[in-house]
């Protein structure tokens, strides 16, 4: 239902943007005024929004998801070529993002060292602050392989959040009655801060899926990565509505399932709480 | 901890004093031309030299620097009045209102949003002003930011809707309206004001990344994203480091304000 919701909202806020149906073909001077007619004849489905939907829709459900006006190609067949490499990007930022974050993070608080502190926050405070497109272009000029660019999207976000998450962890009563009864800091984290902490991190985990897929566009539009963000790109630029409404929704798609996948994982650590 | 604070707003202060005094500052308008000097290196008359169009650095600089810091907190404070409005009302009344509300709410939250401002704003006209592009970029910014606020006030509001003095309020015989403005919006000043405070780094991020893809504010306006937008000449950039001045105000700016942020003791 939300997926629908989402790809309908995606529909109007483009059908009702001032600009819509302006087509760069038709100020062509060497165009007849009935070529013309034909061009605007061609956009005149798409012209009325439920008309575009109900229609868009109908086609769903026979598997046609539609053919892009821009790339002059059926939008299924992009889809196909361009989501595994998105997803294959996305995987890798998001695998080495958390395993350089998590265990910083954990480090960072046990060892409670103030100058570890300080340049971990330093270093993450300086990545928070840099957009993705920057860090694209740094890549491209030093030549590093751009599908490492995702991590350092990801690394100071979830890093941030779980040392935060963390840190109210290891302050609750019974952590400090453990360590004051002389357990040792491996015992700490895994049996009292680690599953206390464990749902928001799952949460945290969905998320940054999420942020991953936003960090995609213009990741893959300015390192030449041919996924589904530099699809949107071109698709933005090249004014494609049926191309920009099935990535709307497949991105939508996408988040709420991780979403619900780690509410549902969230809500399995809640269960086995005393 | 708390000089870091001072600076980060000392810097702040200063970088705004600075572009709001862009006209007396800066030696040329933004779109002049020195069409016989492109390329130039910084001299006395062009401080961080001119680009490939022969227009001042230093010019653009503060005046893109301007363009973000002005309509960045615009754009925050129309998506922390639209997070106050709705989160607060959904939270006071609570019920089925609160339950539609949060629904509506976690349908925006689950939107790629980046995907539908890209979108919007590809869908523009072809010959749309540099002024309303950039009214219209920050517009659907804070159009498009205010659900993650919404449910964090709505939260507060429901517990402030549930606390004593506003029983209270009730059993004296305040009615709707005057327990919102009198009662709660005062005392969801403080959340409304961080989660503002939280949103202008965060708007200021989205439209550089937008202006890098050449989808912010139009030329021959400059605003931070258009300024980075000149390091995708790679071959020009390693030899003419001064191009990095934008990028280095750029992180001082947002890390400035990152910093401020901790002040309010957010979460982050």
């Amino acid at each position: 239902m939300v997926v629908l919701l989402g790809g309908f909202l995606g529909a109007t806020l483009v059908r009702f943007a001032p600009g819509f149906g302006v087509d760069e073909e038709e100020l062509d001077t060497r165009l007849s005024s009935r070529s013309v007619e034909a061009l605007r004849a061609t956009d005149q489905p798409d012209r009325n929004l439920f008309r575009f939907y109900v229609h868009y829709l109908g086609r769903l459900m026979q598997g046609d998801l539609g053919e892009s006006r821009s790339l002059q190609r059926p939008v299924s067949q992009l889809l196909a070529e361009r989501l595994p490499e998105t997803l294959k990007s996305v995987g890798l930022g998001l695998g080495l993002g958390w395993s350089l974050a998590l265990p910083l993070a954990i480090t960072v608080v046990m060892v409670r060292a103030w100058l570890l502190d300080a340049i971990s926050n330093v270093l993450v405070g300086a990545l928070l602050c840099i957009p993705a497109a920057v860090l694209a272009l740094l890549f491209v000029m030093e030549q590093v392989p751009a599908r490492l660019l995702l991590s350092l999207v990801v690394f100071p976000k979830v890093f941030r959040y779980s040392r935060n998450l963390l840190v109210r962890s290891s302050e609750l009563p019974h952590v400090l009655t453990a360590r004051a009864k002389g357990l040792g800091n491996i015992r700490v984290l895994v049996w009292h801060i680690l599953p206390n902490a464990a749902p928001q991190l799952v949460a945290l985990a969905g998320v940054s899926l999420s942020l991953a897929f936003a960090a995609a566009i213009p990741v893959e539009a300015l390192c030449d990565l041919p996924g589904i963000g530099q699809l949107a790109w071109k698709a933005a630029l090249g004014r494609d509505v049926a191309l920009l409404v099935n990535l709307t929704m497949i991105v939508t798609l996408v988040t709420l399932i991780a979403n619900s996948a780690s509410d549902l994982v969230g809500q399995r650590f809640h269960a086995g709480e005393p | 901890m708390k000089y870091a604070r001072l600076v980060a707003i000392g810097i702040l202060v200063a970088v705004a004093a600075a572009c709001l005094l862009a006209n007396f500052l800066a030696p040329a308008p933004y779109a002049h031309q020195y069409r016989e000097i492109p390329d130039a290196s910084p001299s006395h008359q062009h401080l961080l030299g001119t680009d490939d169009l022969g227009r001042d650095r230093f010019s653009r600089l503060l005046y893109g620097t301007r363009v973000s810091l002005l309509l960045a907190p615009a754009a925050a404070l129309l998506s922390s009045l639209l997070a106050g409005l709705i989160g607060g009302i959904a939270g006071f009344a609570g019920g089925r209102t609160e339950r539609m509300v949060m629904a509506a709410t976690d349908l925006f939250l689950s939107l790629p949003w980046l995907f539908l401002l890209i979108t919007v704003r590809a869908v523009l006209p072809l010959n749309v002003a540099p002024l309303t592009s950039v009214i219209i970029t920050f517009a659907l910014l804070g159009c498009l930011g205010w659900a993650g606020a919404a449910r964090v006030i709505c939260a507060d509001a429901r517990t402030f809707s549930q606390s004593d003095f506003l029983v209270q309020a009730r059993a004296t015989g305040s009615s709707g309206f005057r327990l919102l403005w009198r009662h709660l919006i005062p005392n969801l000043r403080p959340i409304l004001f961080a989660q503002f405070w939280i949103s202008i780094p965060v708007f200021i991020l989205t439209e550089a990344n937008l202006g890098i893809l050449g989808l912010g504010v139009a030329e021959p306006l400059p605003s931070w994203g258009s300024l980075l937008r000149e390091l995708e000449s790679f071959s020009t950039v390693s030899t003419q480091p001064w191009q990095f001045v934008p990028l280095i105000l750029f992180i001082v700016v947002v890390s400035s304000f990152h910093l401020v942020l901790t002040r309010q003791e957010l979460p982050t």
